[in-house]
């Protein structure tokens, strides 16, 4: 799937929640519960997140030019969060990640239920998973 | 103070006189339980602050109008109801600031650098605030003293043995809390007050949390300085006291310099003006000074004693609903409590309760409450806190109750 097609399908899940803040945070924390736990060796201070309010510990991978991230967090909503991001950006490209323009967050109203500091917390995230992309790009341009 | 006779509160009526309570948020009847932070307003206290900008509007002290004459009436006033309402000796005992915070900073930037050197100590409690922790340390850095911390029970009580073996001749200051904003414990300041005392220190109380729900007399506690803010006990943000002894402020050298503060300025040598003035320079926060007058008021008029009442079983009620809930573990259960309950569910992290709470309309804090070292005597990171109002209600309590039950059952 595409980034816009995986944010599509996130904007449709969320709009059946009809806007239920309850029932939205609720999923939110039940897609968290589905993404597998990190080790506890990988939740070092390397791995964190700077700029989450929440501790956020973030990995990634490449395999055959794409980009696979694992990620968890000490509150189940960050992990939720986090899960949906991983589910758009694994598997794609480092140039397709770092060209990608997010808008879901926008459509599923995202700042009303997770309010201002967690926003920002989730742009660090974003930022994070950009950074990884540009990593690996810069580390196969100077390979190649 | 006059404190009518012990009488039921007409919660409705109480409600009422608070606009902010009647909203919707998402979706539902707004709870708010987050009264330690900041609590709500009643109507004469913002009609006030109205009134003063529509009607008396102008800077105080040395105008001639009219104006002036009547905003330096109103201030005052509300300077002569402070100081009733903490029974102090001399109304120039009563100095503006914006709250404990500055209230804090200035006697440990003023007293300690005129009184503190280099080897002297300072002892503050284990669950003090950030703000009645670093200004003690600022001044320590600066003079080469040290600091002493009480250490604090498992159920939330300080040690007093601990505290009387810390004293000695070189304690020169002892600040602690009246009433914990992490635990609600209420500390035995008259204690606390009279054995720092012996030793020739002097005692700051920070009165954040105990101002709008214990009773307050500086001289029956002998205390050297007492701080308020204004916000926590139903008046306005940005404004509250410091109270101290006349012939202690008399002795420290000036806060802050600048307007007001002074009574000749030459560019040789200033005088200082009188207390208060000594202290509060610049124009100061004019309107909510005086609509903190209000508050007073509707303090004084429903009763302390009352008021303590009412929380004091909102906080039993509490402490038994949330205790019934499998894996809550309570935070704080000292025998003497203002009405602040602190909890933690094992596995659940505070900022997802918090969360959650409020998807429901239901207001409470999550986090360290500014208390770290507090969290890290017990282990952990920060509490669900839920703290009480003299307008919360027991239906309240049964909703916080209840999303706490839902929270369980679903991330369990």
């Amino acid at each position: 799937m595409s980034i816009p097609q995986t944010q599509d399908a996130i904007i449709d899940e969320f709009s059946l929640l009809d806007g239920d803040m309850e029932m939205t945070v609720f999923y939110i924390m039940e897609l968290g519960q589905k993404l597998p736990d990190i080790k506890e060796s990988d939740r070092t201070e390397d791995n964190i997140v700077k700029g989450c309010q929440s501790k956020v510990w973030m990995m990634a991978r490449l395999e055959n030019d794409k980009i696979y991230f694992e990620a968890d967090s000490n509150t189940a909503i960050t992990k939720g969060l986090v899960s949906l991001l991983i589910r758009i950006f694994n598997g794609q490209s480092p140039d397709v990640i770092l060209n990608a323009d997010l808008y879901f967050m926008k459509k599923i109203g995202m700042e009303r239920f997770i309010g201002t500091q967690r926003s920002n917390g989730f742009a660090a995230m974003i930022k994070q998973m950009k950074f990884y992309a540009l990593a690996f790009k810069t580390q196969k341009e100077i390979a190649s | 103070m006059n404190t009518p006779a012990a009488i039921e509160l007409d919660l409705e009526k109480i409600r009422k006189q608070f606009p902010v309570l009647h909203q919707q948020v998402n979706g539902k009847p707004l709870v708010y339980l987050d009264n330690a932070a900041t609590n709500q307003k009643p109507k004469r206290v913002i009609d006030a602050l109205t009134r003063y900008y529509e009607h008396d509007n102008s800077n105080i002290h040395r105008g001639i109008h009219t104006l002036a004459e009547r905003a330096t009436k109103a201030y005052e006033e509300t300077r002569h109801a402070m100081q009733r309402f903490i029974n102090a000796k001399h109304v120039e005992e009563i100095i503006f600031t914006r709250g404990v915070t500055e209230s804090i900073n200035l006697v440990s930037s003023s007293y300690g650098r005129a009184f503190v050197k280099a080897g002297d100590e300072i002892i503050i409690s284990g669950m003090e605030h950030h703000s009645n922790i670093v200004p003690w340390q600022l001044i320590c850095e600066e003079k080469g003293a040290i600091i002493k911390v009480i250490p604090v029970s498992e159920v939330g009580e300080l040690d007093l043995d601990a505290y009387q073996k810390l004293l000695s001749g070189k304690t020169k200051v002892v600040a602690v809390n009246h009433a914990s904003n992490s635990l609600g414990s209420i500390n035995p300041i008259k204690e606390i007050i009279d054995l720092a005392h012996q030793v020739g220190a002097v005692v700051l109380i920070d009165g954040a949390q105990s101002s709008a729900h214990l009773p307050i007399d500086v001289q029956a506690l002998d205390c050297d300085f007492y701080c308020i803010s204004s916000h926590k006990m139903y008046g306005p943000t940005g404004t509250g006291i410091l109270y101290g002894k006349k012939e202690l402020l008399e002795k420290m050298p000036p806060y802050m310099g600048g307007g007001e503060m002074i009574k000749d300025v030459t560019f040789e040598k200033t005088t200082y003006n009188d207390l208060p003035y000594k202290f509060e320079a610049g124009t100061p926060n004019i309107a909510d000074v005086v609509a903190l007058n209000e508050a007073i008021l509707f303090i004084n008029e429903l009763g302390k004693e009352n008021i303590a009442n009412h929380e004091a079983e909102l906080l039993s009620y509490a402490a038994k609903k949330l205790s019934s809930i499998p894996s809550v573990r309570l935070i704080g259960t000292a025998r003497e409590k203002v009405s602040v309950q602190s909890f933690v569910i094992d596995g659940i992290h505070h900022f997802d309760i918090g969360q959650m709470l409020d998807t429901r309309g239901i207001a409470v804090r999550t986090g360290h409450h500014c208390t770290q070292p507090l969290m890290e005597r017990y282990g952990i990171e920060g509490t669900v806190r839920a703290s009480f109002s003299v307008y919360n209600t027991k239906e309240e309590i049964d909703l916080l109750a209840e999303g706490v039950e839902r929270i369980v059952k679903f991330l369990k």
